[in-house]
C-alpha cells in the first residue's frame, strides 16, 4: 500500500506537493467534467472549489435539498489552531493531540495537514458569513472540547454544523446560478463505472422517477458520509447509508479501519422499541456538565434526591487531568462499565446523569442558556424534563466512522480517479475521533485539499480518451443496478427492511460496538451470514419501482448486511485494543485498552474478492518519525 | 393508545389525491409522530400495500425535510418544533389525526406527503450568498463583528428551510423565509457589500416562483421551529425599498 506521502521534514510536506501538484490551463477546466456524491460538508466545498476554478461538475445527493446532507446535524463545533486564546496552541499541538487522540493509528502526514490547514478554513468560513460566536469586543470566541488542553474550537451555539455547511451550501448554490455545477437532488448512486481501472462516472437512480441515468467524467468524487446508521439505532440522520462507497468496494476500492466506530458518549437514552433513532446532546455540553450516577446500584431516588457524597462522578474519579473532558471513546466505555455494573439511571436502566447545577450555580442560569440554550430546548422538546432543574440522561450511541474507503494522502482511492472525501474516507482520525475534528475534516478535504489533488489528477487525464455513457462498461454497470432491484422488487417474502436493519443493529451493538470479543465476533459474523440468507428469502418490499422509500431502505440494508460482515473480520484480526476498538482479552488490570504496536501498528486496508470469498488484508505499515508512540493517558 | 389517521394519498405528480382512513394500535407516548407512521407503514407492508411516504431524515429538528400539516397546522399543535420533534404524548387515546402535505403551488407534491421544495434553493441561488470564493479570504479576526450582531445573524440564519411559513401562510408567501437569508448576510459586514443586489435578486426569484405576497399576519412566526422573526420581514422590505430609491437594484 503506497500512500504516496510527500518527501521532506513533516512541517514542509503539504508545502511540496502543492508546489509540484500539476495543473490545467483554465481553457481546458471547462472540458474536464468531475462528479461528486454527497453534498455534505466534503462534497459541496468540494464541488464548489473546482467550480470556481473553471471545472463543469455534476453533483447528487439523494435528500430533496442539498442542505439537508447530515453535516447539518453537528452540533459543538470546528477545531483550528490559531491560537486566538494565547493558551498554548499550535499547528504541532494540534497535530499531536489528533494522533494522540486517535490512539496513533493515523498517518503523520495527513493529521499534520489537517492541523495545518485548519486556521484557513476558519477564515473561509468567515468570509461566506458564519455567524460564530463572538466576545464583546467583536472578535471570535473558542472552546474546550474533549481530549485536549487548550480553547481551539470554534462554534455557533449549538448548531455549528448547520452554520458551516449552510456556508458551503451557499457557495455551492452561486455556482449552480453561473451554470458550472449541474446539481441533482433526490438521486442516489448505485455502482461507479470503471474503465480500465479509472473511475469514470456513475449509475444512479432518481427517486422520483426511478430511472436509472448514467453519468461520465474524468473524476469521480465520493463524499457521501459514514455509515454508523449500519447500528440502526444511532446518531445519524435515517438515510445515512454506505451503498455509494460500498458499491465502489466491490468495483475495487479497499476499505480500512472498517471497524473504528466511535460512540458518542452524550446521546439520548433509547426509551422505547419504536425508536428509529439516538439524538445526540453536544460535546460540549461536558464544558459544563458533570457526569455522574448513583454511587449505590439500583438506587431509584430522583437525582436531586441524592447528596453529593452519594454520587459517583466517575469520569473525575478515574481521569483527574481530563475529567469530564476526556476523549469519547474513553468517556463512552466508562459508561458502559457503570450501566452494566447496575448503575444506570432512567426507565430503562440504561443512562447516566449529565448535571448542570454546580455551572449554572457558578455562571448563572442566563449563561448557561447563552451557551446550550438550543440543547435544553431540544433536550425538553424530546423528553419533555427541564434540565436547568435536574440533570439530563444520556446515554452512549453509535455515531462516527473512523473507517472508510482507503485513500493516499491525495485523497485518491486504490481506484485511480475515484477520491474519497470527509467521513466517507478513513483517513485522519485513526482509532479515535477527537470533538470537533469531523467538520474540519470534511472542510479541508474539500475545500483546501482535493482542490490540490483532483487538478493534478485531471492533469494526467487530458489527453486521454474522453468516455461517454455509451461506453460498454455503463451498459454492464445499468443492468446489474436493475437486475439489484429487481431481484429486491422479486423476493416478497413477509419481513420488511426494517426488521433486517434493527437485528443488525442489535447484534453489532453487543459484538462489534464498545466492546468487542473473539467468541463475540466470530458468533456475529456466522449470524450476520444467516440474517443474510433470510434477508433474500423473507424481504418484502411492496410498492412499485418510482417513489419507494422501501426499495431504497432494502437497497441499504443489503449492503449494510455485507459491510457488517466485515466491520466483524476487521476487529476480529486486530487482537490489540486502539481508540474506539476495545478487545476483551486486551485491557489492563484497571480495565484500560492494551495497544500492540509492535504487531499492529497498521491500517487494515480489506479487498472484495467476490460475495462469497473472504476480504484479502493489505496491512499500510505506521510509520512515526515525529512522535514516540507512548500509552494514551488522560489520567 | 388506539389512533384514527386520515391521511392524504396521491400517486404522482399532479395526480389526483384523496384522504384515506387508517387506524393505528399500541401507539404508546415516546413514540414520535414518524414512528408512529413507522408503525402505520410496517402495518401496511404486512397487508401488502405500498407504505406512505413521507419525507424525514435527521430526525432532530435541524435538516429541515420534515414537514407535514397535521390537523391543520404545519408540524402540528405544538409551537416551534419540526413534525420529528413531535411526540405522540401529545395525543389522546381516541383521537382523529390529519395528515397532509405542506401545500403550496410552489410545493408540488411528488407522492402522499413527499413535496418538491426545489423553488427554495432556486431562490438561494440567486444570491443567498457571500460571494467569497475559496481561498480568497483574510485572516478571520481580521472582521470584526459585535457580539450582538453576530447572536442577531445567527438568529436568522438559523433557518433550516423546512417551509412551515409557506404552508401556514394563507398566501403561501416565502417573506420568512427570504428575508431570513437577506438579513442573515446583511447583518455582517462580510455581507453588507452585495446587500442590495442581494434583496433584489432574491425577491424576484421569489416572485417568479408560485409563492403569494405577505400580508402581515405573522401566522409563519407562530409556526416556525427556530422562531424566526417576522421583524426580518419588514428589514427585508426596508432593505428593498431603499435599494430602489437609491437605484442600486445590482
Amino acid at each position: 500500500m503506497d500512500a504516496k506521502i510527500p518527501p521532506g521534514p513533516l512541517a514542509d510536506k503539504w508545502n511540496y506537493y502543492k508546489a509540484h501538484a500539476r495543473l490545467v490551463n483554465p481553457a481546458n477546466r471547462k472540458k474536464m467534467k468531475v462528479i461528486v456524491v454527497g453534498t455534505g460538508l466534503a462534497g459541496a466545498s468540494c464541488a464548489a472549489s473546482l467550480a470556481e476554478q473553471g471545472y463543469a461538475v455534476d453533483c447528487f445527493c439523494f435528500q430533496d435539498s442539498s442542505r439537508r446532507a447530515h453535516s447539518v446535524a453537528a452540533q459543538g463545533g470546528v477545531n483550528a489552531c490559531k491560537n486566538y486564546k494565547n493558551d498554548g496552541d499550535s499547528v504541532y499541538r494540534m497535530f499531536y493531540d489528533t494522533i494522540k487522540g486517535g490512539d496513533f493509528r493515523s498517518r503523520e502526514a495527513n493529521v499534520y495537514r489537517l492541523a495545518e490547514c485548519s486556521a484557513a478554513l476558519i477564515d473561509q468560513a468567515v468570509a461566506q458569513g458564519v455567524p460564530f460566536a463572538r466576545e464583546y469586543s467583536g472578535y471570535l470566541d473558542n472552546r474546550s472540547f474533549g481530549g485536549v488542553q487548550v480553547s481551539r474550537t470554534f462554534y455557533a451555539r449549538g448548531q455549528t454544523g448547520q452554520q458551516l455547511l449552510l456556508g458551503a451550501y451557499q457557495a455551492l448554490m452561486r455556482q449552480v446560478h453561473t451554470g458550472k455545477v449541474a446539481l441533482h437532488t433526490r438521486h442516489e448512486m448505485l455502482d461507479l463505472v470503471v474503465v480500465e481501472g479509472k473511475a469514470k462516472g456513475i449509475i444512479v437512480r432518481d427517486l422520483e422517477t426511478g430511472k436509472l441515468e448514467r453519468y461520465a467524467a474524468d473524476a469521480v468524487v465520493l463524499a457521501s458520509g459514514g455509515y454508523g446508521k449500519i447500528y440502526y439505532l444511532s446518531t445519524l440522520a435515517m438515510g445515512c447509508n454506505a451503498s455509494a462507497i460500498w458499491r465502489a468496494h466491490k468495483k475495487g476500492a479497499y476499505m480500512a479501519g472498517v471497524s473504528w466506530v466511535q460512540v458518542h458518549p452524550t446521546s439520548l437514552p433509547q426509551s422505547g422499541q419504536h425508536q428509529s433513532k439516538l439524538t445526540l446532546m453536544s460535546e460540549s455540553l461536558r464544558n459544563d456538565g458533570r457526569i455522574w450516577v448513583p454511587l449505590k446500584a439500583g438506587d431509584t431516588r430522583h437525582p436531586n434526591d441524592i447528596p453529593e457524597p452519594e454520587r459517583d462522578y466517575y469520569l473525575e474519579r478515574r481521569y483527574p487531568s481530563f475529567g469530564n473532558l476526556a476523549p469519547r471513546d474513553i468517556s463512552s466505555r466508562a459508561a458502559k462499565e457503570r450501566i452494566d455494573a447496575g448503575h444506570g439511571v432512567g426507565a430503562m436502566k440504561n443512562a447516566v446523569y449529565l448535571d448542570f447545577s454546580k455551572a449554572i450555580g457558578e455562571q448563572g442560569k442566563d449563561k448557561i442558556a447563552e451557551k446550550y440554550g438550543n440543547l435544553f430546548t431540544m433536550y425538553q422538546k424530546i423528553t419533555g424534563i427541564n434540565a436547568y432543574a435536574q440533570p439530563m440522561l444520556i446515554s452512549p450511541a453509535a455515531h462516527f466512522t473512523m473507517g472508510g474507503l482507503w485513500v493516499d494522502y491525495t485523497l485518491m482511492s486504490t481506484i485511480a480517479g475515484l477520491f474519497v472525501l470527509g467521513e466517507a474516507n478513513f483517513s485522519d482520525h485513526g482509532a479515535n475521533r477527537l470533538g470537533a475534528n469531523s467538520l474540519l475534516q470534511a472542510c479541508v478535504d474539500g475545500y483546501f485539499v482535493a482542490p490540490y489533488t483532483i487538478p493534478d489528477y485531471l492533469a494526467g487525464e487530458l489527453k486521454a480518451e474522453k468516455v461517454t455513457t455509451a461506453h460498454p462498461a455503463f451498459d454492464l454497470a445499468e443492468a446489474l443496478a436493475q437486475t439489484k432491484i429487481d431481484e429486491l422488487l422479486s423476493i416478497q417474502g413477509d419481513l420488511p427492511a426494517d426488521y433486517f436493519h434493527k437485528n443488525l443493529g442489535r447484534l453489532l451493538y453487543d459484538t462489534c460496538g464498545l466492546s468487542r470479543s473473539k467468541e463475540g465476533l466470530e458468533r456475529a459474523i456466522r449470524e450476520i451470514g444467516e440474517l443474510r440468507q433470510e434477508f433474500y428469502r423473507r424481504l418484502k418490499v411492496t410498492g412499485d419501482d418510482k417513489v419507494n422509500t422501501e426499495l431504497e431502505k432494502a437497497g441499504r440494508v443489503a449492503d449494510y448486511l455485507e459491510l457488517g460482515a466485515l466491520m466483524c473480520r476487521d476487529a476480529l484480526a486486530r487482537e490489540e485494543s486502539c481508540g474506539a476498538h476495545f478487545r476483551e482479552e486486551y485491557q489492563t488490570e484497571d480495565g484500560e485498552a492494551m495497544r500492540n504496536d509492535r504487531d499492529f501498528c497498521y491500517v487494515s486496508a480489506w479487498e472484495w474478492q467476490g460475495a462469497d470469498q473472504p476480504h484479502v488484508l493489505h496491512p499500510e505499515p505506521l510509520v512515526f518519525e515525529q512522535v514516540a508512540l507512548s500509552t494514551r493517558s488522560y489520567k | 393508545m388506539k389512533i384514527h389517521l386520515k391521511i392524504w394519498r396521491q400517486d404522482e405528480r399532479d395526480g389526483p389525491g384523496g384522504m384515506v382512513s387508517y387506524t393505528l394500535d399500541d401507539v404508546t407516548e415516546d413514540m414520535s409522530f414518524l414512528e408512529m407512521l413507522d408503525a402505520l407503514n410496517g402495518v401496511l407492508i404486512g397487508k401488502g400495500e405500498r407504505v406512505i411516504e413521507f419525507d424525514h431524515d435527521c430526525r432532530e429538528g435541524i435538516c429541515g425535510q420534515c414537514g407535514l400539516m397535521i390537523n391543520g397546522r404545519a408540524h402540528g399543535p405544538l409551537p416551534h418544533v419540526t413534525t420529528c420533534q413531535l411526540h405522540m404524548r401529545s395525543f389522546r387515546d381516541g383521537d382523529t389525526i390529519y395528515i397532509e402535505p405542506f401545500r403550496a403551488a410552489a410545493f408540488p407534491v411528488l407522492r402522499d406527503l413527499k413535496i418538491d421544495r426545489s423553488a427554495f434553493d432556486r431562490i438561494i441561488q440567486s444570491g443567498g450568498y457571500i460571494a467569497a470564493g475559496t481561498g480568497s479570504a483574510p485572516e478571520a479576526n481580521s472582521i470584526l463583528v459585535a457580539h450582538d450582531t453576530a447572536e442577531a445573524a445567527f438568529d436568522a440564519a438559523a433557518c433550516i428551510g423546512c417551509g412551515a411559513c409557506v404552508a401556514t401562510c394563507k398566501n403561501s408567501s416565502a417573506a420568512l423565509f427570504v428575508s431570513a437569508k437577506t438579513v442573515h448576510l446583511s447583518l455582517l459586514p462580510q455581507g453588507k457589500l452585495e446587500a442590495p443586489q442581494r434583496v433584489n435578486a432574491m425577491i424576484a426569484q421569489m416572485n417568479a416562483e408560485q409563492f403569494g405576497p405577505c400580508s402581515n399576519t405573522e401566522a409563519c412566526e407562530v409556526e416556525c421551529p427556530q422562531q424566526i422573526s417576522v421583524l426580518h420581514i419588514a428589514r427585508m422590505n426596508w432593505a428593498f425599498n431603499k435599494s430602489r430609491l437609491l437605484g442600486r437594484k445590482g
